[in-house]
């Protein structure tokens, strides 16, 4: 299955850039320059200085001596792969796969693309125009293989494009570092008068492998489309994704609902058709001002469910500011799960949490109020009360152990507990009174103590000794004294919570 | 002719009910058999089932116990595998503690919020899904129009609601079918026996439509209530062990 490519190539990146931010500039000679071994010397140079014979790697001082008036602005070397990366955003509106390629380009999967621009001639004659547009010199190859397109963009002759699995012809007449050789490599060729590709194409490859290595062999069946190559997108491709373009620009409410509406249809049709079901959703407006609105939401259980989705999204729409007007809108489904299947009910019976209403409330609770916390709780297998309980957010997460019930514990916990005073007789009697927040209580009942050490793998501390009390009017409460009694004094009572 | 007359109020009686929120059709046959007497002071002696109820308590001490008995009576609710939502806004109840009334505390999903009006909206939100058994809201301040929607909502979905009121600041009225108080009583031992024994409530049903207020001492004792009776020793049975 053969692949289309197309390869940028920003001749002039940096100084461009530089122009389009400083348009006085641009019928200047510039430079940029980078200190080596205590010279400064030129890492790139605009299209006039180049004609001017101001090239890359020429000495800051000779070029100096020839034109006193050229401009010189520091180089960052980092700030060619924050440019490219702009733009390869920029450029996703040619094909959802872009990638850079340092140190001066950018690829482009074009597959299935070129056509939506009536041909790959206009394809590439619209990339190269809209980014003149901006300010960018630019040139542009398109081949079957990365390979093939990078070397028609920075040496291709005549047409920029290679027909389909015409590569190789393309390929013959250009010099051999246009095949993304090493330098090694191709001061080697020229060495032995193998300038161009097409004097060692046809040389056996276990020969050229013996004097140039493997990774000459690769690059040169990466090109011919022999070896795959893969690029990396920089934005990732998302697989469930419906797109709708606008004849006019919308601005009204109710035109976003019905496309919202429409999106959602399109692809919970396509996820009922393949048993998956969304867990996260993005609604993109692309504004005509070039700017994205974006919404998004969750879902605790995948869902397919239309109308459930759109009561989501109808929360957040007011969020959307149209402005001038939208001239397109995506749905994205970055998080997609396969749906298990229930087998329908005859009778409703109560399905518990394996119902579908309910992680559809939970859902409708968490998009409107997103500072909510929704929870369970299963036992953990802890004896201090803290750790005796852990807060899950799954809704599938089954109890690994049983609640244990052999103990009493309070229906009321306070966290963290509270600082009491206390009178108590010593050496293990329950306290006799104590104070809580400045109400006295009497003790007429109680039960304890009750140990509980600290788990000393989990953290340091001192024991606790819980004592279940009641006062006098009849309320239950739950204290400890943290430590032991001892000379220094040192422990303390706390009151942890309150009984029914 | 009174007996007549009495017939034709009975009946003039049994067709307000619906009117006032209160469905005769669903009945609860545990629940009522675990109130014991106090299910005569309800409408048709049934506990109003798809209905909102309101809890009041005054302390801290009380909304434990107010907490406990709720947690009695949508033990019976939840049974088999149904779910309950626990909204709340600083919620102090201890989940493994509720395995103490025959709930499992994993079948409770615990929504915490920060806002009154967040709260109410989510009560409602959850009091409209019929899938879930009952839903027990804590927010100390309702008044008339939002207790009115609750009232709406379970109309609909026949879900039971709670709502417990930590201090409120007046007590307004509501349009929830009944209006309790629970506050604690000093715990029922037997004889000089150590410890602090059996938890008991003192139960005040202050409001209830169409049906007879009254109040009620009971301890919760080995998984039931037990009516208080003015000796100790009858109310509760000391447990007879062998060997």
């Amino acid at each position: 299955m053969a692949g289309r490519f197309v390869s940028i190539w920003f001749r002039y990146l940096k100084t461009d850039c530089f122009t389009i931010r400083n348009p006085l500039q641009k019928d200047k000679l510039l430079v940029f320059v980078l200190p080596d071994h205590g010279r400064m010397v030129i890492s790139t140079a605009n299209a006039l200085a180049n004609e001017k014979g101001i090239v890359q790697g020429m000495v800051l001082a000779d070029a100096r001596a020839v034109y006193p008036s050229i401009e010189v602005i520091n180089d960052n070397p980092s700030s060619a792969e924050k440019l490219l990366k702009k733009l390869a955003q920029w450029c996703i509106r040619y094909s959802p796969s872009v990638a850079v390629d340092l140190p001066d380009g950018i690829i482009l999967d074009a597959k299935g693309c070129a056509h939506l621009w009536g041909g790959e001639e206009e394809y590439l004659k619209d990339i190269v125009s809209k980014l003149k547009e901006r300010g960018y010199q630019v040139r542009v190859g398109m081949a079957d293989t990365i390979g093939a397109a990078w070397a028609l963009a920075r040496y291709g002759l005549e047409s920029p494009i290679a027909a389909p699995a015409q590569q190789q012809t393309m390929l013959l007449p250009l010099p051999a570092i246009a095949l993304r050789l090493e330098e090694d490599a191709v001061e080697k060729l020229n060495k032995l008068g193998l300038r161009r590709v097409k004097d060692f194409m046809h040389i056996p490859s276990n020969t050229l492998r013996r004097r140039f290595g493997k990774q000459f062999i690769k690059k040169i069946n990466q090109a011919l489309g022999y070896e795959i190559e893969m690029i990396i997108p920089e934005i990732p491709v998302v697989t469930y994704q419906e797109r709708l373009p606008c004849l006019e620009p919308i601005s009204t409410a109710t035109g976003i609902e019905i496309a919202l509406k429409k999106l959602i249809e399109n692809i919970c049709s396509r996820l009922i058709k393949e048993e998956k079901g969304l867990r996260k959703a993005k609604f993109k407006a692309f504004r005509i001002d070039n700017k994205i609105e974006e919404i998004e939401i969750g879902t605790n259980r995948p869902s397919s469910n239309t109308k459930h989705l759109f009561k989501l999204f109808e929360n957040k729409l007011t969020e959307i500011e149209p402005a001038l007007g939208i001239e397109l809108f995506i749905l994205e489904a970055p998080v997609v799960e396969d749906i298990s299947i229930l087998q329908e009910n005859l009778w409703l019976t109560s399905p518990g949490l394996n119902d579908v209403a309910i992680p559809e409330l939970l859902d409708r609770i968490s998009g409107k109020l997103c500072n909510s916390v929704i929870r369970r709780f299963v036992p953990d297998e802890h004896y201090w009360p803290e750790r005796s309980c852990k807060a899950v957010v799954s809704l599938d997460e089954k109890p690994a152990s049983e609640w244990p019930t052999h103990k009493p514990r309070p229906i009321q916990l306070l966290s963290p507990p509270e600082l009491i005073e206390v009178t108590a007789p010593i050496p293990d009697y329950p306290p006799m009174l104590f104070r809580h927040k400045s109400v006295l209580h009497k003790i007429v009942k109680a039960d304890g103590p009750e140990r509980i050490e600290q788990e000393w793998w989990l953290q340091d501390g001192q024991h606790r000794d819980y004592y279940y009390v009641e006062n006098e009017t009849g309320h239950r409460f739950w204290l400890f004294r943290l430590g032991h009694y001892n000379e220094e004094k040192n422990y303390q009572w706390f009151l942890h919570g309150y009984f029914a | 002719m009174p007996a007549d007359k009495a017939h034709i109020i009975s009946k003039l009686q049994k067709e307000i009910l619906p009117l006032q929120g209160i469905r005769h059709a669903q009945k609860n046959i545990p629940l009522n058999m675990a109130l014991g007497e106090m299910k005569y002071a309800f409408p048709e002696d049934h506990f109003p089932l798809g209905a909102v109820h309101e809890f009041i308590c005054d302390s801290t001490g009380d909304h434990a116990c107010t907490t406990a008995f709720i947690s009695v009576i949508v033990s019976h609710l939840m049974n088999k595998n149904n779910i309950a939502i626990w909204i709340g806004q600083r919620r102090t109840l201890f989940p493994p503690a509720l395995k103490f009334y025959n709930i499992d505390p994993d079948r409770i999903i615990f929504i915490d919020l920060k806002k009154d009006k967040e709260i109410l909206w989510a009560i409602e939100e959850s009091l409209k899904c019929n899938s879930i058994a009952t839903v027990i809201g804590e927010i100390p301040e309702i008044n008339f129009t939002a207790s009115r929607r609750l009232q709406l909502a379970v109309e609909e979905s026949k879900v039971t609601g709670f709502i417990i009121r930590k201090n409120p600041r007046n007590l307004n009225t509501t349009a929830c079918v009944t209006r309790w108080k629970i506050s604690s009583l000093p715990g029922l031992i037997a004889g000089d026996m150590p410890g602090v024994g059996f938890p008991c409530w003192n139960v005040n049903l202050q409001k209830v439509r169409n049906g007879k207020p009254g109040v009620w001492q009971i301890a919760w004792a080995w998984g039931r209530f037990r009516y208080l009776t003015s000796t100790p020793e009858q109310s509760i049975p000391l447990q007879k062990k062998t060997g």
